[in-house]
């Protein structure tokens, strides 16, 4: 089991990590999720021994690894970045950390072809990383983390410099490759929580160098215990309308759950998906983006800068007017301290 | 146009190449030629404008009118190839070092270090001409081979740091911390991963060391007498009031044989894309 407790680093007095408390199963795929600055990069890094924290302790099956320098740490990592071997080809590349580790180099060719084969590289082994597409490029590094059998896995974010098919594919191939690593703890960092919901077996929420929430995929994302939470867990993110309520009321058809709020001031966190075209409320289109097969309209209504999701391509020109319904009994109430409120 | 276009730069090519090449010519033609041959004015083609001499190639072998070079030249080598060495080994760690670690010294930081190797180079060599003289004297090595090696290599370590530095800082930072998740400590990793990826710099560097001290006359000439001649300074001692020109074009000709040979040698490392394929 890895374990994590009370990891800080400060650079230049600002806390990059703050109070990281966490404990994460061999066998297990966790996606840390957080937005671009959230601190899952230096998280792993932390983890790998690139960086050193200025507080707290990194456990690997109750041994300390927090002086330890990255070599001597069994971690293997694949990064945004292809990173490859420019001098070696494909073959060498993957061997290179199990001759480094003293398996003999007959032994470690024959496993790192082996791990090439798994990725789909077994015709470009006498290749040289720069004769392969940047596809390619990251499955070498793939098969080269992999051949290791480290006990700690760290992704990140290994696709988000491939085209959307591509991330897709190989979105789905890690999963099965990660199924047979069943004494691995993964990590897998992301911004797409749609990435999260489909790979992970745990989820850990991170926004401003602190976890904001963990637990699994469904319930993060069904019931997200803050509004940072939710904003991180919903792609895009939620829409917040603040509203004030006078008087303690009962707002039973609200959310997913009955819920009593006393007098304040509240925050409803509305999903885009759940603002739908062809209702009574009349909004002005800003911007209308068109990703794939949905469609994504920024709107302006009363005020509010509201975001609707559609699963469809609709095209609408700024300063269209548009009707929409507000789904608001499935809307998410938080309070002033920006928590989930009456749940 | 195009026809034009092409015209024109085989042209432009064709009169730089003649400028390059003519030099050379003249200098290998005269090589041939014997006294006679010299003062009848320019001739080319041997057998047939003038009467080809072995004489020039002879004297360089201590026949009559010019020098022995196989000394000089083989002083030249040894000076100029373990100067070029040590420096690029010393040169080679110093701008690792100054490439990846930070390092403070009162209010300087790695580039004012790496400005200050170079910064050397600067001055003009009669800077540096007199303490060197002095500093040789002190320790007994004036007019001998490691006196000039020590010397060298402190001309020609700047210059193997500040290109290396800037070839590893081309490297990226990313290629260091995968070798040492891989199992590889800061030495394995400069030997394993950079060093390798490094060749193209090495190369240029080495170039660099090499082409500086082959060709240095001053130096070699302030701090020898009569033990340890370099080959430039025993070229030059052909040129009296009567100057053989016959000699003088062999000694040249003898004297550049290593450079164009290594220029030959390395051209193929000095090609650009040695790191493709390390981050994408």
């Amino acid at each position: 089991m890895l374990k994590i407790t009370d990891l800080e680093l400060l650079v230049g007095g600002v806390a990059h990590l703050a109070a990281i408390n966490a404990s994460f199963q061999p066998g297990t795929l966790t996606t840390i999720l957080g937005r671009t600055g959230a601190g899952k990069t230096t998280l792993m890094r932390a983890i790998a021994g690139l960086i050193a924290p200025d507080r707290g302790q990194i456990l690997l099956d109750g041994t300390g690894w927090t002086r330890l320098p990255p070599w001597k740490r069994p971690v293997a990592m694949v990064t945004q970045q292809f990173i490859n071997y420019p001098h070696l080809n494909v073959r060498d590349n993957v061997a290179f950390p199990l001759v480094r580790a003293g398996v003999a180099k007959a032994d470690a060719a024959a496993r790192a072809e082996a791990a090439l084969a798994r990725v789909g590289l077994a015709a470009m082994v006498d290749r040289r990383p720069s004769a392969l597409s940047g596809g390619q490029q990251q499955r070498v590094a793939i098969a080269r983390a992999l051949v290791k059998k480290a006990p700690v896995l760290l992704l990140d974010e290994p696709f988000v410099n491939l085209d959307y098919n591509l991330r897709e594919a190989f979105r789905k191939d890690l999963v099965d490759l990660l199924a047979v690593e069943t004494g691995t703890v993964v990590l897998y960092a992301s911004t797409d929580p749609r990435e999260a919901l489909q790979m992970g077996d745990q989820i850990v929420l991170l926004a401003d160098g602190r976890i904001v929430q963990s637990g699994s995929p469904r319930d993060v994302f069904a019931n997200p215990a803050s509004l940072t939470a939710a904003r991180v867990v919903n792609d895009p993110p939620i829409n917040p309308i603040p509203f004030h309520q006078n008087g303690v009321a009962d707002f039973g058809a609200l959310g997913q759950q009955a819920i009593t709020l006393p007098s304040g001031a509240y925050t409803l966190g509305l999903r885009a998906s759940d603002i739908r075209a062809g209702g009574p409320h009349q909004a002005r289109v800003t911007l209308t983006e068109v990703t794939g097969s949905e469609t994504l309209t920024h709107l302006s209504l009363n005020g509010l800068d509201l975001v609707m999701q559609e699963k469809s391509v609709v095209l609408r020109s700024p300063g269209d007017v548009v009707g929409v319904h507000l789904d608001l009994h499935k809307g998410l109430v938080f309070g002033a301290d920006g928590q989930r409120a009456g749940v | 146009m195009k026809t034009l276009y092409l015209a024109l730069k085989y042209l432009a090519i064709a009169l730089w190449s003649a400028f390059v090449v003519f030099p050379f010519l003249w200098a290998l033609t005269t090589s041939f030629k014997s006294a006679n041959g010299v003062t009848g004015g320019a001739t080319w083609i041997p057998w047939v404008q003038y009467e080809p001499s072995l004489q020039g190639w002879q004297s360089l072998f201590g026949g009559v009118g010019g020098i022995n070079v196989v000394k000089p030249f083989y002083n030249s080598l040894v000076v100029t190839l373990s100067a070029s060495v040590i420096s690029i080994t010393l040169g080679t760690l110093a701008a690792y070092a100054l490439s990846r670690f930070t390092f403070r010294f009162l209010w300087m930081r790695n580039s004012d270090i790496t400005f200050f190797f170079i910064s050397q180079r600067i001055m003009p060599p009669i800077v540096l001409a007199i303490p060197f003289f002095l500093m040789l004297r002190s320790l007994g090595l004036l007019d001998s081979l490691p006196g000039l090696i020590l010397v060298y290599v402190a001309l020609l370590m700047p210059i193997a740091v500040w290109v290396m530095v800037d070839f590893f800082n081309g490297v990226p930072r990313g290629l260091d911390e995968m070798a040492w998740m891989d199992g590889c400590n800061p030495i394995t990793t400069f030997w394993r991963v950079i060093l390798p990826n490094a060749l193209p710099g090495l190369v240029v560097a080495g170039m660099f060391c090499i082409i500086f001290g082959w060709n240095d006359f001053f130096f070699a000439f302030t701090l020898t007498f009569t033990e340890t001649q370099l080959l430039p300074v025993a070229i030059v001692s052909l040129n009296s009031s009567v100057t053989p020109w016959w000699s003088l074009s062999a000694a040249a000709l003898v004297s550049i044989a290593p450079l164009v040979v290594l220029a030959f040698v390395v051209e193929r490392f000095l090609s650009k894309g040695g790191l493709a394929g390390a981050v994408r």
